[in-house]
């Protein structure tokens, strides 16, 4: 499944690393950080400053839910709802280690008490529902928290009539809560299916990586969809398909622009190109769309607003 | 398609069943061939516990035994149900946009009197059909054609019936080409709108998005020996155990059988299979699975569209457990 391609291609990544990189101390490491494409050795204060994307090849480095919602939204705007929601374990779940500790260990890597945050917020004033997902707790895997707070956020949207953003990020559905994980996925696309019929505007973006029973579901239910540049984006893993069709695949297979050439998404767009896509979008979108003279005066008016 | 005749084949864990038949069997040649009073009472005695252990072993199954009987080859299929409840169903074909996904199969046909669309996974029987069927995994170009059928069905008031035989959605290259992740989200979604009820049975194995892509229904019912899960058990085992032969594991961990999953309250009623399992007896397991659907299929039909579509919205948004 894709996680364990995740853990394969992440470990590779690793591995490479520590050879590529002269010893130095934990100072160094964390003042500089080296490209995982094309190996360039950035100061990790330009990385930031550059939205996590290497300014020689264009690489989007993983970056956490909080920094997006930073980001994308207007300073001190975003009200998140459901913090608290946190992960029973119905199934009493155990691998070669239970549901509870990993479930605890998610919570200390991440800071964070599920793979998602959500809630309102505007970006140039204009005001939408947001859920962001968490790669980096539990892989960003959907188990009842994350669909619940998925359901909401759309509920949320439809009672105050506003345009919902997903941003997703995920492995799949959690395989600890088994059919309760899978089901998950009924229920947040039945509440875009109220969302759709009220006419309310969903864009759904697309980042490294998005795969499993998030992409099929909500994260391809966007009436707009957008991904980033060379994000992983799929249904069933790379492996699983090498080892059913017995083929190698294409070097791009699965990526951000071999879903664009494949018809699957709108939009390939630039980091610290999204919001203005967003705000643009948002403003076309808007209920009060051509009644206004000039909608590209008042979308710079909006701007300015920040 | 005409169900297969022969004899059910037996597996690994109904073992001791066959060993004491097998002894029952030559006990008997024995008996034809020079009769034996005093054999005759062993013989009654040997049968004795024959069914008796029969009947416990079919009551005491481990997930892994439900798995085995849920993928048994001779399991009726979508086809061998269709037939049963009405010989003379009409298949529809084809998504209209270039593909009739063998994998899937629907059509109209009338059951108990009432008139309703049915759609199921198809998993194929000889090879070359199961080949063709691609094992029972759906292309897109199948959740779409199965979307056409829905739709056909809300638009003219036909009630749905679903039948989910699959390991899951086809995992190939060109599926992925083709979208297989936005055919099975698109079929979530539309299904939630369906303003005619709709019933899902899981009649073998439930795999994963795939066979939700179907499942998105007022009421879902399991066959007694099938499983519903996640993602399957080779898969779970493989990503959290490491290791492939953990399956039995992950089949328990997973709590992927029909009383399990009935448990957790996403399945509303476990229908129960001729002993030993559906393939035994196609007739009585296609009756039984029929007298639940009209019951089911009887109440549904009282509420308006709109109660259909909220029941079905308040099925789903109830499952999930959070703290
Ligand atoms: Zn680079």
């Amino acid at each position: 499944m894709d996680l364990k391609d995740w853990f394969a291609s992440r470990q590779k990544r690793r591995d490479t690393l520590v050879v590529k990189q002269p010893l130095t101390t934990e100072e160094y490491c964390a003042l500089w950080t080296s490209c995982f494409q094309c190996r360039e050795l950035i100061y990790t204060r330009d990385l930031r400053a550059n939205n996590h994307v290497c300014p020689k090849c264009q690489f989007h480095f993983r970056i956490g839910a909080n920094q997006r919602i930073e980001q994308l939204l207007d300073t001190d705007s975003f009200v998140e709802i459901d913090r608290a929601l946190t992960s029973a374990d119905p199934l009493e779940f155990k691998d070669t280690d239970t549901y509870v500790n990993r479930l605890a260990e998610a919570k200390r890597k991440s800071g964070l008490n599920e793979a998602i945050i959500c809630g309102t917020g505007t970006i140039d004033g204009q005001k939408l529902a947001l859920a962001v997902m968490e790669f980096g707790h539990f892989g960003g895997s959907m188990g009842s928290v994350v669909g619940e707070k998925v359901t909401r956020t759309v509920e949320l949207a439809l009672e105050e009539k506003l345009p919902v953003v997903i941003i997703s990020s995920s492995g799949g559905a959690r395989m600890q809560e088994g059919i309760l994980s899978l089901m998950q996925m009924a229920k947040t696309s039945s509440a875009l299916q109220e969302l759709h019929k009220q006419g309310l505007l969903y864009i759904s973006i697309l980042t490294e990586p998005t795969f499993g029973g998030v992409t099929a579901s909500f994260a391809m239910l966007g009436d707009i969809i957008i991904a980033e540049p060379g994000a992983r984006i799929g249904f069933a893993g790379q492996r699983v398909i090498e080892q059913t069709i017995r083929q190698k695949l294409p070097a791009d297979f699965q990526t951000a622009e071999y879903l664009m050439k494949h018809g699957q998404v709108d939009l390939v767009v630039e980091r610290g190109k999204l919001r203005d896509m967003l705000a643009k979008l948002l403003t076309s979108h808007s209920p009060n769309k051509n009644q206004t003279k000039h909608p590209v005066e008042n979308q710079k008016t909006a701007s300015s607003r920040r | 398609m005409p169900a297969p005749e022969k004899k059910p084949a037996p597996l690994e864990f109904e073992a001791p069943l066959l060993a004491l038949s097998g002894q029952i069997e030559t006990l008997e040649k024995q008996l034809a061939d020079n009769p034996n009073p005093d054999l005759d009472e062993d013989v009654r005695r040997l049968k004795e516990q024959y069914n008796h252990l029969r009947q416990t072993l079919y009551t005491n199954l481990r997930p892994l035994d439900h798995l085995a009987i849920a993928r048994h080859p001779q399991r009726p299929y979508s086809r061998d149900y269709f037939g049963r409840w009405d010989p003379n169903w009409i298949e529809l074909h084809g998504d209209r946009k270039g593909a009739d996904d063998p994998a899937m199969v629907g059509g109209l046909m009338q059951l108990d009197g009432m008139d309703i669309m049915v759609v199921g996974t198809q998993k194929g029987r000889a090879l070359r059909d199961k080949q063709q069927c691609n094992f029972g995994m759906p292309q897109p170009e199948g959740y779409r054609k199965a979307l056409r059928l829905f739709r056909h069905a809300d638009k003219f008031g036909f009630p749905i019936v679903t039948l989910i035989d699959t390991p899951g959605a086809y995992p190939g290259m060109t599926a992925e080409e083709h979208n297989q992740s936005e055919a099975i989200a698109l079929n979530l979604r539309e299904m939630a709108g369906l303003t005619v009820p709709v019933i899902s049975v899981i009649t073998g194995e439930g795999g994963s998005g795939g066979a939700l892509a179907i499942g998105v229904a007022n009421r879902i019912l399991m066959l007694e020996h099938s499983v519903y899960s996640v993602i399957s058990p080779e898969g779970c085992a493989s990503i959290l155990w490491r290791s492939a032969d953990k399956v039995s594991q992950a089949c328990q961990a997973m709590k992927m059988t029909a009383r399990e999953i009935k448990a957790l309250k996403v399945c509303d009623e476990v229908i129960g299979e001729p002993l030993g399992g559906a393939h035994h007896n196609f007739d009585l397991a296609a009756d039984n699975l029929k007298k639940a659907l009209a019951r089911h299929l009887k109440d549904l039909v009282k509420l308006s569209k709109e109660e259909v579509r909220q029941d079905r919205y308040n099925k789903f948004r109830q499952i999930g457990v959070v703290a």
